[in-house]
């Protein structure tokens, strides 16, 4: 059965985590967001942004940690835009988040044009490569499957557990938590939900474009411009089917990138040859959509997203 | 006075002065707390008693004056320093996180955000020692959701005792309480104390001002009208102060009871939300009748409203209307058998807050008394309204004023208008005065009176037990979705209301669960 056979190499399962890497990053920021009360619909032009500033920076001479530091600025940045137009202001988070996509989206392609006019293929550079743990990576089947990727999927997976101890043991945590749920409680207890909101946005966008970053540094060499293709709005999906929690939206991001490196292999065997290839396109989106249906029916949305908070209101 | 001591003053208010656009809320409020006082705020609503206390919380910024804490000034506009200097707030509307433990919400704020872990062991010995200190019994782990609103007051108040409050201010704490609850809630105050707190009271139930504070200040139009040492006052001296000018509570006759207009028969509907539904409800509304129904918010009395409006049907059990079993039961069929309703939430779906008063006004008769052929007849609709704003006496600027614009006794009044005037057989009041002043409550409780007199059944659903008292013929208790037997006016003393609105009374008696 070729079906068995796929499931049970380890180059299928190293694909899978690989191409659940960008998605956990963007999906961590994007949960860190939403956990603080604001949906960020930005997400997909952020990672376009961050794709774009981590290539660039490297391609002019910054070193690869110095690109993802880039990255994440930039996202900073964007998610700075995001936030003060949607919490101290109290703008529709929807509609916030939809000019920022497009902003940053045209805003990258804009400024790759001028930095890049006379190109036509963009040029590559020296991407992350595979690092091979010691002793783990020499493991049958775990060490080729899990402990042979480069240094930013590993950072991928410590953020899961950052993010999760942050907000479930750390005062701080508890703060942004609350400002998701109840904004006024928040307010009564002496702290600022303003900066609570800004900061959690801020910090998730910076997140996101370490998403888009891993495209163009680890995933691939290069930056193109449908690169993203939708990443974005499949980590909001993520969030919801992870109920709002770090490990359950880690779990669905492997089992998305799962079904995506599935779909690449079923393409090559038998079936393939019958099924026209757009149907394995499909594949990840619709089980998406069969798995939301399924998992979020009794998801705990916090009780205060996409709710402004105005001081002094009642 | 009362074992008061006459040091410096724990607070100091002075020329406290705040407006909301051409609205003045407080004007030049000055008033001192010693330790170890209490002191009741007393007004109607909209007196300024809660725009006060935000500002001296720190939640609002006054226009002028200062506040100043054991001596010292409070910087304007800072919760935190309010709360850094000692004082702590119980608000009306509770400010808790309702996915979050208690702990957790009392614990928020209170450790440095940039501290590296939350200290959960620590905290929750500190708030089991302040629960068994104050009588606060609640559990620290229990998620705020899941808690009555008794043990989320006691929250509350163990958010502002955790974080060392020497000065606690309690917004209407009473309004949704038990009269046993009431009691509970005294006991601690009298423990913080005899611990050398200070308390700002705030209320309008005067027996309650009367049996807790050492001194009584009275807000009107948000001036300080009156101080009074409490022994040296009594309550009909306060009732005058606070209203400024008398009214009257209206008169009641005896009811004159006529036919069974709506009846539920071993009635059960599913539960709405967090709140219950009805279980195996018995209910007959008669005409020229007002059957009062007490109980703690929470406890079905949803589920009773949206079945009679028709917004939810039986699971089990019977309809009847007018002695007919109801088979097809929606809004619409409500309101063709003659249902008025005044609804417990008179902004959200009382009325439509961007639409003028005409379009509100019309909101269940547009299709069948003001269009023709499909075409509205906005003439006919703007004298419809013009002559309810002056039938009900509704201040505002005419029938094309938004409706949001006008204040909550003019909305309500409003509203009342739209019940009546169809002469409905049976009127469903749920909390028809709530937020209202004193001047208002009457006004209201008058038209349903006349209305009961005219021949309508009406049902008043309110959490304030003296209203219910006050105005109804019988009186039922709800409790978790159970429907008590019917009691006779002047039948029952609140504590044994009290006993059943707890859940107590139903033992012994044939209410399934």
């Amino acid at each position: 059965m070729e079906l068995f056979e796929i499931l049970t190499s380890a180059a299928f399962w190293a694909a899978a985590i690989r191409i659940a890497s960008p998605l956990i990053f963007a999906t961590m920021g994007e949960l860190i967001c939403e956990r603080a009360g604001v949906l960020n619909l930005g997400i997909e032009g952020i990672m376009v942004a961050g794709a774009f500033a981590g290539w660039i920076a490297v391609w002019a001479g910054l070193p690869l940690w110095g690109g993802v530091s880039v990255a994440f600025m930039v996202g900073v940045g964007l998610g700075g835009i995001h936030s003060i137009l949607s919490v101290p202001f109290g703008l529709s988070q929807h509609v916030v988040g939809i000019g920022l996509t497009l902003l940053a989206t045209s805003a990258t392609f804009y400024t790759y044009r001028v930095m890049l006019p006379e190109v036509s293929t963009p040029p590559k550079i020296d991407a992350f490569q595979p690092l091979h743990i010691p002793v783990l990576s020499e493991i049958p089947f775990f060490g080729p499957a899990l402990f042979q990727q480069t240094a930013l999927t590993y950072l991928a997976f410590i953020l899961v557990g950052v993010v999760s101890f942050t907000l479930y043991r750390t005062p701080l945590g508890l703060a942004v938590r609350a400002a998701g749920e109840s904004p006024a409680a928040v307010a009564a207890q002496g702290l600022s939900v303003t900066a609570i909101r800004m900061g959690a946005v801020m910090v998730g966008s910076g997140c996101m474009a370490v998403g888009g970053a891993f495209l163009t540094m680890s995933a691939f060499d290069s930056f193109f411009f449908d690169m993203v293709n939708g990443r974005g709005w499949i980590c909001i999906a993520l969030v919801v089917f992870g109920a709002w929690r770090p490990g359950k939206a880690l779990f669905g991001a492997i089992l998305f990138a799962a079904f995506d490196a599935l779909q690449i292999r079923l393409q090559q065997t038998g079936i393939g040859a019958v099924v026209p290839y757009q149907v394995f396109l499909m594949m990840p989106y619709i089980l998406s959509i069969i798995a939301l249906i399924v998992m979020s029916r009794r998801a705990a949305v916090p009780a205060a997203l996409m709710v402004p908070f105005n001081k002094g209101e009642r | 006075m009362s074992g008061v001591e006459s040091a410096q003053p724990v607070l100091r208010l002075q020329n406290i002065t705040k407006r909301f656009g051409s609205v003045t809320a407080n004007e030049a409020v000055t008033f001192d707390l010693a330790k170890g006082e209490v002191i009741a705020l007393l007004g109607e609503n909209g007196a300024g008693k809660t725009t006060l206390m935000n500002i001296l919380f720190g939640q609002y910024t006054a226009d002028e004056g200062t506040v100043t804490v054991f001596g010292k000034p409070l910087p304007p506009g800072n919760p935190r320093a309010a709360l850094d200097a000692g004082v702590g707030m119980v608000h009306q509307h509770f400010t808790l996180a309702e996915n979050l433990t208690v702990w957790e919400n009392i614990v928020l704020g209170a450790q440095p955000l940039h501290a590296p872990r939350l200290r959960s062991g620590a905290a929750k010995a500190k708030i089991r020692g302040l629960s068994e200190e104050f009588q606060l019994k609640v559990d620290p782990d229990a998620k705020i959701g899941a808690l009555t609103v008794g043990e989320r007051q006691r929250v509350e108040i163990l958010k502002a005792l955790y974080r060392d409050a020497r000065i606690l201010i309690l917004d209407e704490p009473t309004a949704v309480l038990t009269p046993q609850e009431t009691d509970a809630l005294f006991a601690t105050l009298r423990t913080a104390i005899d611990l050398g707190l200070s308390i700002v009271f705030i209320s309008h139930k005067l027996h309650e001002v009367m049996a807790i504070s050492n001194r009584v200040l009275v807000l009107r139009h948000g001036k300080l009208v009156a101080e009074r040492p409490t022994l040296d006052t009594d309550r009909a001296e306060l009732s005058a102060l606070t209203v400024g000018a008398e009214t009257s509570a209206p008169d009641l006759a005896p009811a004159t009871p006529g036919a069974a207009l709506l009846t539920l028969c071993d009635l059960s509907t599913s539960a709405i939300g967090t709140a219950p539904g009805l279980r195996h409800a018995n209910l007959t509304l008669r005409a020229g009748q007002i059957t009062g129904l007490a109980g703690v918010s929470g406890n079905g009395q949803a589920a009773l409203s949206d079945l009679i409006s028709g917004l939810v049907t039986p699971q089990t059990g019977q309809l009847k209307v007018a002695g007919d079993i109801v088979t097809a039961w929606s809004p619409r069929d409500a309101i063709g058998q003659g249902i008025a309703r005044i609804p417990e939430d008179r902004h959200k779906t009382g009325t439509i807050a961007d639409f003028d008063l005409t379009e509100n006004t019309i909101l269940e008769t547009y299709a069948t008394q003001f269009s023709k052929r499909g075409w509205m007849n906005w003439r006919k609709a703007k004298a419809h309204a013009e002559s309810l704003i002056e039938t009900y006496d509704v201040r505002c600027s005419g029938p094309d004023a938004r409706i949001r614009l006008l204040s909550g006794g003019n909305m309500q009044k409003l509203i009342l208008g739209r019940v009546l005037e169809n002469a409905p057989r049976i009127i469903l009041a749920n909390q028809p005065v709530r937020g209202l002043d004193i001047g208002a409550v009457n006004y209201v409780h008058g038209r349903l009176a006349a209305a009961r007199d005219a021949g309508a059944a009406v049902l008043l659903i309110s959490e304030d037990l003296d209203e219910i008292m006050r105005l109804s013929d019988v009186i039922h208790v709800i409790s978790d979705g159970r429907l008590s037997s019917e009691f006779a006016r002047g039948t029952m003393q609140p504590e044994q209301l009290g006993v059943w609105m707890a859940g107590d009374g139903f033992e012994g008696h044939d209410y399934a669960a």
